[in-house]
């Protein structure tokens, strides 16, 4: 009993810090630049990097799994240039039917991932890397060698992202929508805890009855839906479809789990640290640039300082947590 | 004297240009142009206004395309054409030097080498045609921002990487006019910022330059998806800042206006049709013998005009075709339909 309740303090306290953090992060921006915590500013950010935070959600299910998926933004350029193209040349014309088409094309990409990872065997870093290649070339392919479906052509579709709804900016519902969905679906349903039992333990989830494959093909086609999603986001916020779009986005979504303390071998996440992390990261990208004499460069650099210093305060927190808790076994 | 002498090559390359026509048409002047790869919207734009100059002047053109943007692709494409003799060859590039030995070889067996879009190294061709140089492009960049400011105010630069060579060249072209020209005084250049052609970055830079300089006219960005991701940004919170730069006119069709519901009044981009124009003439010239791609040679393209060659930066030659095209709310549309 009493062994549950430290872990917890310290698995909450983990999720805290990265809150002060954050808190810290948007009262320095202020005090640099004091436009920067105003309604407007805030929506812009949550606008700009909403790609990257619906994404987290599928890459936490993944990581959680103990799997990686480098395809995504791959899965995203084929499932945008797509859309995209089919606006370009008039064939679709109706904002929810986009959707649609975007949704479908990204999870039958994710359920393939998942298909060769789950039933194959394949490593996911390996399998997902594969299919990295070849979602991006199907992407140019659609693309036909590369042209743009530019805000010309993309017709109502890109009022989408500039449409409110409750005052509130339509992506910025879609990302609230998305991180409601999954934080009741991860905490309360019992796929969701399935999705965990896997990532401690597969061996003990395959005895209990778990069906381990399935809940792997079922985490790629999630993460696959999303893509489709980030796809229809980044046109529709951009009101551009490239080829090329987010080409080595997936590290920011990596990286955002990452901070947000999701562990590379599986089994420790939450949804409230996917989004801890990615507004973290949105935030560094949002206040860099606000800040005078500041070389550009420099943003990669504190991204990896920050990514660094928050994964090894984590293992440290991890280390004091697996101690104390040993220390109740041996008493 | 000097006057004399120049009226005189003026004549003499007029009555040499309108000889050339009947001339060329006499030999059935054949022109393999080679590409960069198949669907290149801009090596399109520029290969039909080639094959139309060219024909026009009764000469016929190959379009031929190797399988990948690979040298190795090319050297294939090139050693068929070797043996087929044509009069002359016009490439662009997939790389500077691995096309040297092949290029030589058309050289030494009488093929004329021109080039454009992108230059083979000095030794591999006999003349590159250029479609603008730098300072044509800082200079039209700086006019149209102290036309768009009115003369006076803050400005900012949207990049796309710190390291690109070209956006540098353009940038410090633009600073080294600013500091050279009185015109220019009233006009503060604020900030290089970059977005790293990424339109999520672009939209944080742009975002962070309206709340950094609230006073701020105008923004230039040498970068299409700088310029696109800017326009898009500024259009949608109706920003008093303007935008001009270099992108693409699909691109921007969108938020090209003259009125305050669009972001930008006019950018410019190269002028594809003017190139392919170009090259045409200059490649049917080295045929005639009219030029050897010597520096100072001087040759009449058309409707074009008079041309001279001039040194290039890799110790080559080159012609430069002139401006960089101005897109703005007359011509965007037609643009737009071409890339």
């Amino acid at each position: 009993m009493e062994k549950k309740s430290v872990l917890k303090k310290i698995t909450g306290s983990r999720e805290a810090l990265l809150a002060v953090i954050l808190i810290l992060l948007f009262v320095i921006v202020t005090i640099i630049s004091p436009s920067f915590l105003t309604p407007k500013s805030i929506m812009d950010m949550l606008k700009n990097n909403a790609v990257t935070m619906v994404m987290a959600l599928g890459m936490l299910c993944v990581m959680l799994v103990g799997g990686i998926d480098i395809s995504i933004m791959s899965t995203l350029a084929l499932s945008g240039m797509s859309i995209g193209m089919l606006w370009k040349y008039e064939h679709i014309s109706n904002t929810f039917l986009t959707f649609v088409i975007a949704l479908a094309i990204g999870t039958v990409c994710g359920f393939l991932v998942g298909l060769v990872i789950s039933r194959a065997d394949v490593p996911p870093i390996i399998a997902t890397m594969g299919f990295m290649y070849i979602y991006r070339a199907m992407g140019y392919l659609v693309s036909n060698n590369g042209e743009w479906a530019s805000a010309a052509a993309l017709g109502t579709f890109k009022d989408f992202a500039t449409s409110s709804f409750l005052g509130i900016n339509n992506v910025v519902w879609v990302i609230i929508i998305c991180y409601v969905i999954f934080f009741f679906f991860m905490k309360w349903t019992r796929l969701g805890r399935k999705i965990y039992a896997v990532g401690s333990n597969a061996d003990a989830a395959q005895v209990s009855g778990i069906n381990v494959k399935n809940i792997k093909l079922m985490v790629y086609t999630v993460m696959g839906f999303l893509g489709g999603l980030g796809g229809a986001l980044q046109v529709s916020v951009y009101a551009s479809a490239m080829p090329d779009m987010q080409q080595g986005g997936e590290m920011d979504v990596i990286a955002a789990c990452v901070i947000g303390g999701v562990s590379m071998s599986g089994g420790r996440g939450t949804v409230i640290g996917a989004l801890l992390g990615s507004l973290i990261l949105a935030t560094i990208a949002r206040a860099l640039p606000l800040v005078p004499f500041f070389d550009q460069l420099w943003l990669n650099t504190i991204k990896g300082v920050i990514i660094l210093v928050v994964v090894m305060v984590n293992v440290v927190l991890q280390r004091i947590a697996d101690r104390n808790a040993l220390k109740r076994r041996e008493m | 004297m000097n006057k004399k002498v120049i009226s005189a090559i003026l004549c003499g390359s007029m009555v040499l240009a309108s000889v050339s026509p009947v001339f060329a048409s006499d030999e059935g002047m054949t022109i393999a142009l080679v590409g960069k790869s198949a669907g290149n919207a801009f090596f399109e734009v520029s290969a039909e206004s080639f094959v139309a100059a060219a024909e026009a002047e009764g000469a016929t053109v190959d379009v031929v395309y190797p399988e990948a943007a690979t040298a190795d692709a090319q050297i294939r494409v090139l050693d068929n054409l070797i043996s087929q003799q044509p009069d002359a060859i016009c490439i662009a590039a997939n790389d500077v030097n691995a096309l040297q030995a092949k290029l030589t070889e058309a050289m030494d067996a009488g093929i004329k080498v021109s080039s454009f879009d992108s230059a083979p190294n000095k030794d591999s061709r006999q003349v590159f045609i250029n479609q603008t140089s730098v300072d044509l492009v800082a200079q039209a960049l700086m006019d149209a921002v102290l036309d768009i400011t009115g003369g006076e105010g803050q400005w900012a630069i949207l990049s796309a990487t710190s390291q690109a060579a070209n956006q540098n060249a353009w940038i410090d072209a633009m600073k080294a006019l600013m500091e050279s020209d009185e015109k220019y005084s009233a006009l503060e250049l604020v900030e290089v910022a970059y977005g790293d052609d990424e339109p999520q970055k672009s939209t944080d830079q742009t975002a962070a330059l309206l709340q950094k300089y609230p006073d701020l006219k105008v923004i230039c960005a040498p970068t299409t998806v700088g310029i696109a991701a800017a326009a898009k940004y500024l259009q949608d919170n109706g920003s008093t800042c303007k935008l001009t730069g270099l992108g693409l006119p699909s691109e921007m069709l969108e938020y090209t206006g003259d009125d305050d519901a669009h972001s930008c009044p006019y950018f410019y981009l190269w002028d594809q049709q003017g190139l392919g124009e170009l090259s045409a003439y200059a490649t049917m010239a080295l045929v005639n013998g009219d030029i050897t791609g010597a520096e100072g040679e001087t040759f009449t393209a058309g409707d074009l005009g008079e041309y001279t060659i001039t040194a290039a930066d890799d110790g080559g030659t080159e012609i430069v075709l002139g401006d960089p095209l101005e897109f703005n709310p007359e011509n965007i549309e037609e643009m737009a339909e071409l890339y």
